[in-house]
């Protein structure tokens, strides 16, 4: 087992100060900034601002606080991170600096297209890689995240049915979906229809026909879905819906589980989202910039946003192309985020046809190596039987009702040995779940040491649940009153100055 | 040999399969539906060393032409700074680069602390008391204001100014088409740019939900009538929305202090590349009511103390308002937003300071100010259209021959030229919109006037 202690910067009774706490009013700065021509600026003395209560510090006081800040934070670097459904796999160091490069980070999206010719062509050629890998016959590289591609993923729905004469007002989505799907169907304008899982963890087929109608426009699926395992009867899913009219869609958020093994458009899928930062590497951040591409079937490629990048063979360049009646407009300003597609790309390029089949191999078997270890039926059991794909979800009930030590309790008990704990509470349908997804980047040493770590919260759930309660001691900080917080919330340093007794 | 970025070789893998009475891995994908397997593999190249991806990518790359190659006056949306050496390499520490959303507070304080104080930040900077952890960039932001204004009055009329980036429009039009807002749009004076404020009278109505304008507006020009906007969109009810260019606010009076109820933008500009138009950093901010408060879109970090009572600490707060709690009432479908470019954001803000922020604001203007007063000399160029104070842009008309052909030729003498406005705005004739930061040097701004003056002459 691993011994572990987060850095704990303190100082009285808060961490590392707020940079609003630090330094000496009165002139201090980081940077010196070029001078400029000097010339007269003519803004109207009543536009001009009369003070800003920002704080001012050296240079060296503001590195030594966000780098006291940066140890205070656990990251897939340090350890494992076995977040369900967010697929925190090893974040390749070259692809960082690929980005950097002075022909990314310094190309402004205006640029006439002679100039951004390298630019045009790594995403032309990003987006005919994601087509091959998921079996759709075009993408759309704008999406910043997940959640943004299932919006601009209803915007084609809405935009297909419009261009019939269709009115259809209802998305299907499974009880076990993301939460994002109702909320992206929503914004959008649809009505959620919910249908249950059965026994075995998958969509109710008859549930489902039940719920099929010509009022429906998608149906939104997860697949493997979030409880891990894949939807095998998608064959019979997908007719059911064409066969009404309606359309599919497929949230990617855990196309590690399949990629290299099955593609979304082959099992009849209309519209895909893929997370780069999730299945294709590229760094979440502590929060984004992620991606969330979007790829359609042929039927659906007139509505895609624009503008679309096309490869002139004759002229041997790469251009936008604006001229689409047909399209929904823009779902953001300018292209995507540019600079984590050429992280996409590296990483694609890195794994190669057989890497990629080969990470969703060992991140199987290394989410079945849990299960197998972990779903004893005495701390955790499994409520659906495998063979899982990318990720498992054990309940902690039967510890729960034996000890009294929930799901929550065990993930904070698990953050004192050094390790992430898994999401917890979701999907839903799991009483006292634990979403574990340990991801291809992982050894097996990794793996024995977060099953002995969970044995250990669980035996000691037994010996000493107090310990497990008062969980976590490790972390920079004990546990939080994130119920105070939401009731009384204090969201910036000049609300807190109001809010704070005197 | 397995991928160097899998750990587990195949004798380990084989000794996991054997563990579990397995043999062979494909009895774990049993369950794929056999017409579903791809059969002959992924038609992608094989997997390429390092140094390849590496010598191919640069060589792809090599095709463009950076801005600090050549100099560029191109803004409109996302503007070129320079980002302090620091800055970066904290956004590249990996403790933030390669963690997840902070769901655990206990092991992501260092995360969430520096979140807190890029909210606290830019409520300083727009003078409101909340702002949120990101949104994707200003349009998205603007898309979500518009329903979030929607929401809070229970209106579904949006009023925004004609003048706008057309993109931005179009974003604004699909987070619209949800709800079936009501986009309506107010003209503005020839002469100076400033919105109609008879038109705009006219339009506020009370189902008008919220009124937005932009300062800075998209083309350069201040917008000097601000109170008076404020009144008449409070006077029926309606929410004050404002989008910034946060650089500015360095010298310009903070739209809190000028009634705005939601304030929106860009953030890029602090400490982020320009990376041809993303990652960008979408600004969120309102005042702190409660009947705000509830309708925000996005992460929220809040300030609370240790179930113990003993430490101060950090935490996402208010989440029932989200989609994992909420579904399909939730206030956004936001989860991932952009928060490493926000801690960039903190770091640049906590750097430059008030004074830094300042005099980085007035370089800006004043290479602006420079830079129309010497092109206006030139005899076919009207800088700018517009009688107003300008920031950092300004729109420049050519009145002998098209912006197009302007371009080329500039292209030729070693400069990017601004941005074309025809497709946007076709009633300014052959215009472009320029940008100057601190980037630009007086020999970069002497080299471009005489570059436009040779063009011209020809």
């Amino acid at each position: 087992m691993m011994n572990y202690h987060q850095a704990r910067w303190i100082c009285e009774s808060c961490l590392e100060p707020l940079i609003f706490e630090m330094g000496n009013k009165g002139g201090s700065r980081g940077i010196l900034l070029p001078r400029g021509v000097g010339a007269e600026i003519n803004i109207p003395e009543k536009m001009l601002r009369k003070s800003l209560n920002i704080p001012e510090l050296s240079q060296p006081e503001v590195v030594r606080h966000y780098t006291r800040l940066s140890q205070m934070n656990f990251c897939v670097d340090t350890g494992f991170y076995p977040l369900g459904s967010c697929t925190m796999k090893y974040n390749p160091k070259v692809n960082e600096e690929l980005a950097d490069l002075d022909e990314v980070a310094n190309i402004h999206p205006d640029q006439d297209e002679g100039t951004v010719q390298g630019a045009l062509e790594i995403m032309y050629r990003l987006e005919r890689l994601l087509c091959e890998i998921t079996g759709m016959s075009k993408m759309c590289l704008q999406p910043s995240a997940g959640a943004h591609g299932e919006f601009l993923g209803m915007l084609l729905v809405r935009a297909y049915f419009r261009a019939r004469g269709e009115t259809r007002k209802e998305v299907i989505i499974p009880d076990s979906a993301h939460g994002t799907n109702f909320a992206s169907a929503g914004m959008a304008g649809f009505n959620v229809v919910v249908v249950p899982s059965n026994n075995r963890g998958r969509v109710d087929l008859e549930a489902l026909r039940a719920a099929v109608s010509e009022k429906t426009a998608a149906l939104m699926m997860t697949n493997p879905n979030t409880l891990g395992l894949f939807e095998d009867e998608i064959l019979e899913i997908s007719k059911m819906v064409h066969d009404a009219g309606g359309l599919l869609y497929y949230d990617g958020a855990n196309l590690n589980g399949i990629i290299g093994k099955a593609r979304p458009g082959d099992m009849g899928f209309d519209i895909v989202h893929l997370n780069l930062h999730k299945t294709f590497s590229t760094p979440h951040g502590g929060g984004g910039p992620g991606s969330g591409p979007v790829g359609v079937a042929e039927k659906l490629e007139e509505f895609l946003p624009v503008p679309v990048i096309e490869y002139d063979e004759e002229q041997g360049r790469f251009w936008l192309n604006y001229n689409r009646p047909h399209s929904i407009g823009k779902i953001k300003s300018f292209f995507g985020n540019f600079g984590v597609l050429v992280k996409a790309y590296a990483y694609i390029l890195s794994m190669g046809a057989d890497g990629l089949k080969e990470a969703a191999e060992a991140a199987v078997i290394n989410a079945n190596y849990l299960m197998h270890k972990l779903a004893d039926g005495k701390s955790f059991k499994v409520n659906y039987d495998g063979p899982c794909k990318h990720e498992v979800v054990l309940s902690a009930e039967p510890l729960k009702r034996e000890t009294g030590v929930t799901a929550r309790d065990v993930v904070k008990r698990l953050l004192d040995f050094g390790l992430h704990p898994p999401t917890y509470y979701f999907p839903p349908i799991v009483p006292e779940a634990l979403m574990i997804e340990p991801t291809e980047t992982e050894s097996k040493e990794e793996l024995d040491r977060f099953i002995a770590a969970m044995k250990a919260v669980a035996q000691e759930a037994r010996t000493d649940p107090g310990r497990v309660k008062a969980a976590p001691t490790a972390t920079a900080i004990g546990r939080l009153d994130e119920t105070r917080a939401s009731r009384e919330p204090i969201l910036s340093w000049r609300m807190y100055q109001r809010l704070k007794p005197k | 040999m397995v991928h160097p970025y899998i750990p587990n070789s195949r004798e380990t893998r084989d000794q996991m399969l054997r563990e579990m009475g397995l043999s062979d891995v494909e009895e774990l994908f049993k369950d794929i539906p056999p017409e579903l397997r791809i059969k002959r593999g992924l038609d992608l190249p094989p997997a390429m060393p390092e140094l390849a991806v590496v010598n191919h990518v640069k060589s792809v790359l090599s095709k463009n032409l950076p801005f600090t190659k050549m100099p560029s006056f191109l803004g409109g949306g996302v503007w070129p700074h320079y980002v302090p050496a620091h800055v970066r390499q904290i956004v590249k520490r990996a403790e933030f680069l390669t963690s997840y959303t902070p769901y655990q507070p206990e092991t992501s304080q260092g995360m969430l602390q520096a979140l807190f104080e890029f909210q606290s930040l830019v409520a300083e900077l727009v003078g409101l008391e909340v702002a949120n952890a990101s949104m994707y960039d200003w349009a998205t932001s603007l898309g979500e204001a518009a329903l979030m204004s929607a929401r809070v009055t229970g209106r579904s009329k949006f009023i925004l100014p004609k003048i706008i980036s057309k993109d931005r429009l179009s974003v604004l039009e699909n987070y619209a088409a949800g709800p079936s807002l009501e986009l309506v749009e107010v003209d503005y004076d020839r002469e100076t740019g400033q919105v109609d404020l008879d038109q705009l009278a006219r339009k506020v109505d009370d189902n008008t939900a919220g009124v937005y304008i932009e300062n800075p507006s998209y083309l350069g020009f201040l917008e000097t009538q601000v109170d008076e906007i404020a009144e008449l969109a409070h006077s029926k009810g309606a929410l004050f929305v404002v989008g910034v260019n946060p650089i500015s606010l360095g010298l310009l009076r903070a739209p809190g202090d000028y009634g705005a109820d939601i304030v929106i933008g860009e953030g890029q500009p602090l400490g982020n590349p320009v990376s041809f138009g993303g990652p960008t950093l979408g600004i969120f901010a309102c005042r702190g009511e409660q009947r705000l408060l509830r309708q925000l879109p996005g992460r929220l970090i809040g300030m609370t103390k240790t179930v113990d009572g003993k430490d101060r600490g950090f935490c996402m707060v208010l989440q029932t308002r989200e989609q994992h709690i909420r579904r399909e009432k939730a206030t956004s479908n936001i989860c991932s937003n952009e928060a490493l470019c926000a801690v960039a954001a903190a770091v640049y803000l906590a750097t430059l300071g008030p004074r830094g922020l300042r005099e980085l604001a007035e370089v800006c203007a004043a290479n602006a100010s420079y830079l129309m007063k010497q092109l206006s000399q030139i005899e076919g160029i009207k800088v700018p259209l517009f009688k107003s104070p300008h920031f950092n842009e300004f729109t420049m008309q050519c009145t002998r021959g098209s912006i197009s052909w302007l371009n080329a030729e500039l292209l030729k003498r070693g400069f990017h030229g601004g941005k074309p406005l025809r497709r946007e705005f076709p009633e300014l004739g052959e215009a472009a919109l320029l940008c100057t930061t601190e980037l630009h040097t007086k020999e970069n701004l002497d080299g471009f006037v005489e570059a436009v003056r040779k063009v011209m002459e020809g």
